[in-house]
Protein backbone atom coordinates (compact mmCIF):
# COMPACT_ATOMS: atom_id res chain seq x y z
CA UNK A 1 0.00 0.00 0.00
CA UNK A 2 1.66 3.31 -1.15
CA UNK A 3 -0.72 5.27 0.46
CA UNK A 4 0.33 4.71 3.88
CA UNK A 5 4.04 5.07 3.58
CA UNK A 6 3.40 8.45 1.86
CA UNK A 7 1.40 8.98 5.38
CA UNK A 8 4.60 8.24 7.57
CA UNK A 9 6.67 10.65 5.32
CA UNK A 10 4.01 13.73 5.72
CA UNK A 11 3.19 13.36 9.55
CA UNK A 12 7.20 12.84 9.62
CA UNK A 13 7.43 16.21 7.67
CA UNK A 14 4.49 17.75 10.15
CA UNK A 15 6.56 17.15 13.54
CA UNK A 16 9.28 18.90 12.38
CA UNK A 17 7.22 21.86 11.31
CA UNK A 18 5.36 21.92 14.24
CA UNK A 19 8.67 21.69 16.01
CA UNK A 20 10.17 25.13 14.45
CA UNK A 21 6.73 27.00 14.78
CA UNK A 22 6.26 25.75 18.62
CA UNK A 23 2.63 23.88 17.48
CA UNK A 24 1.65 21.26 20.12
CA UNK A 25 -1.43 20.31 18.24
CA UNK A 26 -2.50 20.15 14.49
CA UNK A 27 -6.57 20.93 13.19
CA UNK A 28 -5.71 20.80 9.44
CA UNK A 29 -3.41 19.73 7.20
CA UNK A 30 -3.75 20.91 3.29
CA UNK A 31 -2.55 18.27 0.53
CA UNK A 32 -1.47 19.24 -3.03
CA UNK A 33 -2.25 16.10 -4.87
CA UNK A 34 -1.33 15.86 -8.83
CA UNK A 35 -3.65 14.06 -10.77
CA UNK A 36 -1.00 11.80 -12.04
CA UNK A 37 0.76 11.72 -8.91
CA UNK A 38 -0.13 8.28 -8.14
CA UNK A 39 -1.80 9.03 -4.62
CA UNK A 40 -5.67 7.96 -4.50
CA UNK A 41 -7.28 10.79 -2.53
CA UNK A 42 -10.06 8.50 -1.30
CA UNK A 43 -6.85 5.95 -0.23
CA UNK A 44 -4.80 8.16 1.59
CA UNK A 45 -7.54 10.16 3.30
CA UNK A 46 -8.44 6.43 4.42
CA UNK A 47 -4.79 5.40 5.68
CA UNK A 48 -4.74 9.16 6.89
CA UNK A 49 -7.56 9.09 9.45
CA UNK A 50 -6.10 5.35 10.67
CA UNK A 51 -2.85 6.92 11.26
CA UNK A 52 -3.41 10.23 12.76
CA UNK A 53 -4.28 8.30 15.96
CA UNK A 54 -1.28 6.82 16.55
CA UNK A 55 0.56 10.60 16.79
CA UNK A 56 -0.87 13.12 19.12
CA UNK A 57 -0.04 16.16 17.10
CA UNK A 58 -1.98 15.49 14.25
CA UNK A 59 -4.62 12.79 16.34
CA UNK A 60 -7.54 15.29 15.26
CA UNK A 61 -6.20 17.18 12.40
CA UNK A 62 -8.49 16.92 9.43
CA UNK A 63 -7.24 16.33 6.06
CA UNK A 64 -8.03 18.57 2.99
CA UNK A 65 -6.88 17.95 -0.30
CA UNK A 66 -6.40 20.22 -3.13
CA UNK A 67 -6.55 18.41 -6.61
CA UNK A 68 -3.88 19.71 -8.92
CA UNK A 69 -5.32 18.61 -13.03
CA UNK A 70 -3.02 17.21 -15.01
CA UNK A 71 -1.97 19.23 -18.10
CA UNK A 72 0.09 18.50 -20.87
CA UNK A 73 2.22 20.69 -23.28
CA UNK A 74 2.70 19.50 -26.65
CA UNK A 75 6.03 20.67 -28.25
CA UNK A 76 4.88 20.43 -31.92
CA UNK A 77 1.87 22.90 -31.56
CA UNK A 78 2.15 24.70 -28.72
CA UNK A 79 -0.88 24.16 -27.03
CA UNK A 80 -1.89 22.40 -23.96
CA UNK A 81 -4.74 19.69 -23.31
CA UNK A 82 -5.91 16.99 -21.11
CA UNK A 83 -3.29 14.68 -19.80
CA UNK A 84 -5.45 11.74 -18.19
CA UNK A 85 -7.80 12.04 -21.05
CA UNK A 86 -5.21 11.66 -24.39
CA UNK A 87 -1.90 10.71 -22.43
CA UNK A 88 1.32 11.24 -24.42
CA UNK A 89 -0.88 11.91 -27.83
CA UNK A 90 -1.84 15.49 -28.44
CA UNK A 91 -5.13 15.56 -29.73
CA UNK A 92 -4.97 19.05 -31.74
CA UNK A 93 -1.96 17.51 -33.64
CA UNK A 94 -1.21 13.91 -33.44
CA UNK A 95 2.05 14.61 -32.18
CA UNK A 96 3.69 12.35 -29.41
CA UNK A 97 5.95 14.75 -28.62
CA UNK A 98 4.76 16.46 -25.18
CA UNK A 99 5.37 16.47 -21.60
CA UNK A 100 4.01 17.22 -18.41
CA UNK A 101 3.29 20.82 -17.14
CA UNK A 102 1.71 20.05 -13.78
CA UNK A 103 -0.07 17.32 -12.23
CA UNK A 104 2.73 15.22 -10.57
CA UNK A 105 2.86 17.06 -8.01
CA UNK A 106 2.57 15.74 -4.03
CA UNK A 107 3.07 18.52 -1.20
CA UNK A 108 2.35 19.76 1.80
CA UNK A 109 0.72 23.25 1.16
CA UNK A 110 -0.02 24.33 4.63
CA UNK A 111 -1.52 23.69 8.29
CA UNK A 112 -3.92 24.99 10.75
CA UNK A 113 -2.69 25.07 14.18
CA UNK A 114 -3.01 26.43 17.81
CA UNK B 1 -6.34 28.46 15.18
CA UNK B 2 -3.27 30.26 12.99
CA UNK B 3 -2.58 29.36 9.49
CA UNK B 4 1.28 28.12 8.73
CA UNK B 5 2.28 27.94 5.28
CA UNK B 6 4.17 24.63 5.27
CA UNK B 7 5.69 23.97 1.57
CA UNK B 8 7.18 21.27 1.54
CA UNK B 9 7.52 18.36 -0.95
CA UNK B 10 5.53 15.52 0.40
CA UNK B 11 8.84 13.21 0.67
CA UNK B 12 10.60 16.15 2.36
CA UNK B 13 11.65 14.47 5.57
CA UNK B 14 13.07 11.38 3.61
CA UNK B 15 15.06 13.41 1.34
CA UNK B 16 16.81 14.51 4.68
CA UNK B 17 17.31 11.32 6.16
CA UNK B 18 18.98 10.47 2.81
CA UNK B 19 21.11 12.98 2.79
CA UNK B 20 22.11 12.20 6.29
CA UNK B 21 22.78 8.57 4.99
CA UNK B 22 24.91 9.34 2.12
CA UNK B 23 27.25 11.07 3.93
CA UNK B 24 27.66 8.44 6.70
CA UNK B 25 27.97 5.86 4.02
CA UNK B 26 30.86 8.02 2.10
CA UNK B 27 32.77 8.12 5.01
CA UNK B 28 32.50 4.47 5.73
CA UNK B 29 33.94 4.16 1.98
CA UNK B 30 30.23 2.03 1.51
CA UNK B 31 29.40 2.97 -2.36
CA UNK B 32 25.38 2.16 -2.38
CA UNK B 33 23.56 2.01 -6.08
CA UNK B 34 19.68 1.59 -5.94
CA UNK B 35 18.97 -0.36 -8.45
CA UNK B 36 15.23 -0.28 -10.12
CA UNK B 37 13.23 -2.50 -12.32
CA UNK B 38 9.90 -3.63 -13.17
CA UNK B 39 9.61 -7.26 -11.20
CA UNK B 40 11.04 -10.26 -13.83
CA UNK B 41 13.46 -7.62 -15.55
CA UNK B 42 16.63 -9.64 -14.75
CA UNK B 43 17.93 -7.36 -11.67
CA UNK B 44 19.44 -10.40 -10.03
CA UNK B 45 20.71 -11.89 -13.29
CA UNK B 46 22.71 -8.67 -14.41
CA UNK B 47 23.81 -8.57 -10.58
CA UNK B 48 25.24 -12.20 -10.41
CA UNK B 49 27.17 -11.80 -14.05
CA UNK B 50 28.23 -7.91 -12.43
CA UNK B 51 29.87 -9.28 -9.67
CA UNK B 52 31.14 -12.85 -11.34
CA UNK B 53 33.41 -10.62 -13.87
CA UNK B 54 34.10 -7.83 -11.63
CA UNK B 55 35.58 -10.58 -9.26
CA UNK B 56 39.56 -9.45 -7.78
CA UNK B 57 38.49 -5.98 -9.12
CA UNK B 58 35.34 -4.91 -7.05
CA UNK B 59 33.47 -6.29 -4.15
CA UNK B 60 29.94 -6.33 -4.42
CA UNK B 61 27.11 -6.66 -1.85
CA UNK B 62 23.85 -7.16 -2.49
CA UNK B 63 20.65 -5.79 0.06
CA UNK B 64 17.48 -7.77 -2.02
CA UNK B 65 14.10 -5.68 -1.22
CA UNK B 66 11.34 -7.83 -1.32
CA UNK B 67 7.38 -7.61 0.16
CA UNK B 68 8.71 -11.47 1.05
CA UNK B 69 10.44 -14.16 0.01
CA UNK B 70 14.42 -15.05 0.00
CA UNK B 71 14.91 -16.08 -3.45
CA UNK B 72 17.50 -13.87 -4.66
CA UNK B 73 19.49 -13.36 -1.86
CA UNK B 74 19.91 -17.24 -1.61
CA UNK B 75 21.13 -16.75 -5.51
CA UNK B 76 23.79 -14.07 -4.87
CA UNK B 77 25.18 -16.06 -1.40
CA UNK B 78 25.82 -18.74 -4.13
CA UNK B 79 27.73 -16.40 -5.93
CA UNK B 80 30.06 -15.86 -2.63
CA UNK B 81 28.77 -12.02 -2.37
CA UNK B 82 27.41 -11.18 0.47
CA UNK B 83 23.71 -10.18 0.34
CA UNK B 84 21.06 -9.65 2.82
CA UNK B 85 17.17 -10.02 2.01
CA UNK B 86 14.96 -6.93 3.17
CA UNK B 87 11.37 -7.21 3.59
CA UNK B 88 9.47 -4.76 3.25
CA UNK B 89 6.44 -5.67 4.61
CA UNK B 90 4.01 -4.87 1.50
CA UNK B 91 5.41 -1.73 1.06
CA UNK B 92 5.61 -1.03 -2.41
CA UNK B 93 9.66 1.34 -2.38
CA UNK B 94 12.61 1.44 -0.34
CA UNK B 95 13.09 5.07 1.83
CA UNK B 96 15.66 6.26 3.25
CA UNK B 97 15.27 4.93 6.79
CA UNK B 98 13.81 1.31 5.52
CA UNK B 99 18.15 1.48 3.71
CA UNK B 100 19.26 2.58 7.27
CA UNK B 101 17.78 -0.36 8.88
CA UNK B 102 18.68 -2.78 6.22
CA UNK B 103 22.32 -1.50 6.71
CA UNK B 104 22.29 -1.87 9.97
CA UNK B 105 21.51 -5.65 10.06
CA UNK B 106 23.66 -6.10 7.28
CA UNK B 107 27.34 -7.41 7.37
CA UNK B 108 28.56 -6.11 4.14
CA UNK B 109 32.35 -7.63 5.27
CA UNK B 110 34.51 -6.78 2.19
CA UNK B 111 31.99 -5.60 -0.04
CA UNK B 112 32.87 -1.91 -1.00
CA UNK B 113 29.99 -1.63 -3.51
CA UNK B 114 26.54 -2.70 -2.50
CA UNK B 115 23.71 -2.69 -4.90
CA UNK B 116 20.12 -2.04 -3.39
CA UNK B 117 18.16 -3.85 -5.33
CA UNK B 118 14.39 -1.58 -4.92
CA UNK B 119 11.09 -3.45 -4.87
CA UNK B 120 10.20 -4.32 -8.62
CA UNK B 121 8.15 -1.63 -9.81
CA UNK B 122 8.84 1.42 -11.90
CA UNK B 123 6.53 3.64 -10.33
CA UNK B 124 7.02 5.04 -6.40
CA UNK B 125 10.64 3.73 -6.34
CA UNK B 126 12.06 6.49 -8.38
CA UNK B 127 10.05 9.25 -5.97
CA UNK B 128 11.97 8.05 -2.84
CA UNK B 129 15.39 8.94 -2.24
CA UNK B 130 17.39 6.09 -0.57
CA UNK B 131 20.61 7.62 -0.05
CA UNK B 132 22.16 6.02 -2.94
CA UNK B 133 25.14 7.46 -4.36
CA UNK B 134 24.10 6.08 -7.46
CA UNK B 135 20.83 5.47 -9.46
CA UNK B 136 20.76 2.67 -12.02
CA UNK B 137 17.60 1.24 -13.89
CA UNK B 138 16.86 -1.86 -15.72
CA UNK B 139 14.86 -2.05 -18.46
CA UNK B 140 14.59 -5.45 -20.17
CA UNK B 141 14.10 -5.78 -23.77
CA UNK B 142 10.47 -7.81 -23.86
CA UNK B 143 8.92 -5.01 -21.85
CA UNK B 144 9.12 -2.70 -24.62
CA UNK B 145 10.66 0.18 -26.19
CA UNK B 146 7.81 2.67 -24.95
CA UNK B 147 8.57 2.18 -20.98
CA UNK B 148 10.07 5.76 -21.52
CA UNK B 149 6.75 7.27 -22.51
CA UNK B 150 4.85 5.67 -19.38
CA UNK B 151 7.00 5.90 -16.43
CA UNK B 152 8.91 9.36 -17.24
CA UNK B 153 10.18 9.97 -13.97
CA UNK B 154 12.07 6.26 -13.03
CA UNK B 155 14.39 7.75 -16.62
CA UNK B 156 14.59 10.92 -15.38
CA UNK B 157 15.78 10.05 -11.92
CA UNK B 158 18.64 7.35 -13.04
CA UNK B 159 22.03 8.19 -14.48
CA UNK B 160 22.12 4.75 -16.01
CA UNK B 161 20.03 2.30 -17.68
CA UNK B 162 20.87 -0.92 -18.72
CA UNK B 163 18.59 -2.24 -21.63
CA UNK B 164 18.53 -6.07 -20.41
CA UNK B 165 17.97 -9.84 -22.07
CA UNK B 166 19.49 -8.33 -25.69
CA UNK B 167 19.90 -11.98 -26.38
CA UNK B 168 16.12 -12.24 -26.74
CA UNK B 169 16.26 -9.53 -29.63
CA UNK B 170 15.21 -11.82 -32.73
CA UNK B 171 11.76 -12.49 -30.81
CA UNK B 172 10.45 -8.97 -30.07
CA UNK B 173 9.69 -6.23 -31.63
CA UNK B 174 11.73 -3.53 -29.55
CA UNK B 175 13.12 -0.81 -31.07
CA UNK B 176 16.67 -0.03 -29.41
CA UNK B 177 17.24 3.06 -31.28
CA UNK B 178 13.80 4.25 -29.89
CA UNK B 179 14.05 3.35 -26.68
CA UNK B 180 17.61 5.16 -26.40
CA UNK B 181 16.07 8.22 -28.14
CA UNK B 182 12.96 8.34 -25.77
CA UNK B 183 15.26 8.00 -22.47
CA UNK B 184 17.49 10.20 -23.58
CA UNK B 185 14.73 13.00 -24.37
CA UNK B 186 13.97 12.68 -20.84
CA UNK B 187 17.23 12.59 -19.35
CA UNK B 188 19.97 13.55 -21.72
CA UNK B 189 22.70 12.85 -19.44
CA UNK B 190 21.47 9.40 -18.92
CA UNK B 191 24.54 6.18 -19.99
CA UNK B 192 22.78 3.57 -21.63
CA UNK B 193 23.66 -0.25 -21.95
CA UNK B 194 22.07 -2.57 -23.76
CA UNK B 195 23.20 -5.89 -22.38
CA UNK B 196 23.06 -9.42 -22.21
CA UNK B 197 23.75 -11.28 -19.00
CA UNK B 198 23.36 -14.31 -20.41
CA UNK B 199 25.56 -14.30 -23.31
CA UNK B 200 27.75 -11.06 -22.01
CA UNK B 201 27.11 -9.20 -24.61
CA UNK B 202 27.60 -5.24 -23.74
CA UNK B 203 28.61 -6.37 -20.00
CA UNK B 204 32.25 -5.18 -20.42
CA UNK B 205 30.83 -1.63 -20.88
CA UNK B 206 28.37 -1.48 -18.01
CA UNK B 207 30.96 -2.55 -16.08
CA UNK B 208 33.65 0.02 -16.93
CA UNK B 209 31.39 2.39 -16.29
CA UNK B 210 30.24 1.27 -13.40
CA UNK B 211 34.04 1.12 -11.60
CA UNK B 212 34.63 4.58 -13.20
CA UNK B 213 31.69 6.04 -11.19
CA UNK B 214 33.31 3.86 -8.34
CA UNK B 215 37.09 5.46 -8.83
CA UNK B 216 35.41 8.91 -9.13
CA UNK B 217 33.29 8.97 -6.07
CA UNK B 218 36.14 7.81 -4.03
CA UNK B 219 38.64 10.51 -4.97
CA UNK B 220 35.58 12.86 -4.47
CA UNK B 221 35.98 14.14 -1.10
Amino acid sequence: MHELGVVTHVIRTLEEVAQENDVTKIGSVTLTVGEVSGIVTEQIIDCWNWFKKKTPLVCEAELKIEPVPAVTWCTACEQTYETVKYGKTCPHCGSKETYLLQGSEFAIKEIEAE
Amino acid sequence: MKVIEVGRAGTDANDRDADLLRRELKEKDLFLINLMSAAGSGKTTLLSRTITDLRGKASIGVMEADLASDVDAAAIEALGAASIQVHTGGCCHMDAVMTREALEAFDAGEARILFLENVGNLLCPAEYDTGAHLKVMILSLPEGDDKPLKYPLMFRESDALVITKMDAAPYFDFDLEAAKRRAKALNPKIEIFPVSAKTGEGMEAWENWLLTAWERWREDA
